[in-house]
């Protein structure tokens, strides 16, 4: 184990029923104070692994160790104390949709911790502030745009100062100007914190621009990994493919099916 | 070959019905350990009460209006039919006995438990069906904060103290709906409408029975909703089907609930 990695991952495998593997033999370390980037197209495993960091699903062999602390086996509040080191943008934010976004970014230290409400109330504006956000503390999640409720989102992950954040594909359906705004965000949180943070995305050329360390999973699998720079002139088919957006490549653009000539044949005989 | 043929379609046939049979039965085991898991992590709701309080005020006040008219208006029916009835053999004026046994000892408990299912129940389903849905319950969990504790207990404790509440005003309100028809639109003695009431009214046998009832239906409805809405499937369709299980489920709990307290309280008291 080295002390500068937030997260050691070693020969993972897991799989949601026994029949079907979704990550397979995975081993990855992740240095302290980087910004990792896990790339992949939708149902490569991306996803289940944040899980498994995040300590919401249990690796099947292989061990997990999460700043620190052995992921294999931990429940209840050992998990909980690992948490709390932790930060994590979901998808679309799921912010409490029954607060204020005040309320919201004050809710983990309103449950942690037992600081007067002075204190909470110079905390959250200085978290909201970080975000851009400070004017908005009075409304509600309902009033926000996507992008908005992204940063509020974020603002209350890093709340309690986590050395670890986690980005569940923190780009879905934003338009460029938040997109940019939270990459940019990601980043500069980062540095200023000393966090590390790992960013599942599909965003693949605006992760190369704020990331320090790149992954490329397919099928379980990681097939490429090391700087954006030696992974935008990756000569790697798959890598080459994902950078740059082709359709067809080792990923076919066609669904495994018969042969189209067979298949139709089959439409005239019964014609 | 048509005998072989039967058997095959008989066979598939045991076969999803055994696994319906272990399903529901898997299922209420799991609501069995959900429902003790949720009672020894219930200390935050009882030791941060305002988070039950706020949960008592979508659960117990935002009931308050339908339970009222309804217990007007299944007061003022009771009085109507009871009257109709207890004229024929002369004795209407036990119209207050009538009217007040048969809400403190079953109608207010069942008709305020179903309303209560219907009006509360399916909102604190659909409530945490959709914070599931909407990676809300997910988020506490990776906040470090248990959503048994934080969203379900204060919900469950909010319903088993609004429900004997609502089901106490249910009666009180139908009492009057039968004394507006009983006494000033029929002109049953007003005297003996309520002296004849108090005297046969028992606070042990009757209210504090009916009290019993209410808490136990308290504790089933809301025990289902919360379930039904932690268990259900993170889907527009997974919501609406909980919502509607819990409606279902929790009314037929009620009616057979009712009928096991209603054989244990009431029939030992008349054989002696």
């Amino acid at each position: 184990m080295t002390d500068s990695a937030a997260v050691e991952i070693e020969r993972l495998s897991f799989g949601y029923d026994s029949g079907r593997p979704v990550l397979h033999d995975i081993s990855l370390a992740m240095p302290r104070g980087k910004v990792i980037g896990i790339m992949g197209q939708s149902g490569c495993g991306k996803t289940t692994l944040l899980r498994i960091i995040g300590g919401a699903r249990q690796p099947d062999s292989g061990t997990a160790r999460v700043l620190g602390t052995l992921v294999n086996g931990l429940d209840g509040d050992a998990l909980y104390a690992l948490r709390r080191r932790m930060g994590m943008l979901f998808q679309f934010g799921a912010l409490f949709t029954d607060m204020s976004v005040y309320d919201n970014v004050a809710f983990p230290l309103r449950e942690h911790t037992d600081l007067p409400d002075e204190l909470i109330r110079d905390l959250v504006l200085m978290k909201l502030e970080a975000v851009g956000l400070r004017g908005a503390s009075r409304l509600t999640p309902a009033e926000l745009s996507g992008g908005m409720a992204r940063r509020v989102a974020l603002a209350r992950a890093i709340a309690l100062d986590p050395q670890l954040i986690l980005y569940d594909e923190p780009f879905t359906a934003l338009d460029p100007i938040s997109f940019a705004i939270i990459a940019r965000l990601i980043r500069r949180l980062n540095d200023a914190l000393g966090a590390t943070s790992v960013i599942v995305s599909h965003d693949v050329k605006e992760c190369l621009d704020i990331v320090d360390y790149m992954v490329f999973m397919t099928a379980g699998r990681i097939v490429a990994e090391g700087a954006p720079e030696a992974m935008r002139g990756s000569s790697e088919p798959f890598v080459s493919q994902f950078v740059h957006g082709q359709s067809d490549g080792p990923i076919p653009f066609h669904y495994p099916a018969p042969a189209y000539g067979d298949d139709l044949a089959v439409g005239a005989a019964h014609g | 070959m048509a005998e072989g043929g039967r058997t095959g379609g008989v066979a598939p046939l045991l076969e999803r019905l055994g696994g319906a049979v272990t399903a529901r039965i898997w299922r209420l085991g799991f609501a069995s350990r959900f429902f003790g898991y949720m009672l020894l992590h219930s200390g935050t709701a009882l030791r941060r009460f305002q988070l039950t309080i706020r949960e008592i005020y979508f659960a117990g006040v935002q009931s308050l209006i339908i339970i009222l008219v309804s217990g007007l208006f299944v007061g003022m029916v009771l009085g109507l039919q009871g009257y109709d009835t207890l004229q024929r053999y002369g004795s209407s004026e036990a119209l207050g006995i009538l009217v007040a046994l048969s809400l403190v000892r079953e109608l207010g408990p069942v008709v305020a438990g179903l309303l209560f299912a219907s009006r509360a129940g399916s909102a604190i389903t659909a409530e945490i069906g959709l914070m599931k849905a909407t990676e809300q319950i997910a988020a506490m969990e990776m906040m470090a904060v248990d959503p048994i504790a934080r969203v379900v207990a204060p919900r469950f404790w909010a319903g088993v103290i609004s429900m004997p509440l609502l089901a106490a005003m249910f009666s009180a309100m139908g009492i009057f709906g039968g004394y507006l028809v009983g006494v000033k639109l029929i002109g049953v003695d007003e005297g003996a409408f309520w002296s004849q009431m108090q005297a046969s009214v028992d606070v042990r046998e009757d209210i504090l029975n009916g009290v019993i009832k209410s808490i136990v239906f308290g504790v089933a409805v809301t025990w289902i909703a919360v379930f039904e809405g932690y268990d259900a499937q993170p889907t527009a369709e997974g919501v609406s089907s909980a919502t509607t299980r819990t409606v279902v489920t929790s009314s037929l709990a009620i009616l057979a609930l009712d009928f096991v307290l209603t054989a244990l309280m009431f029939t030992g008291g008349n054989a002696r």
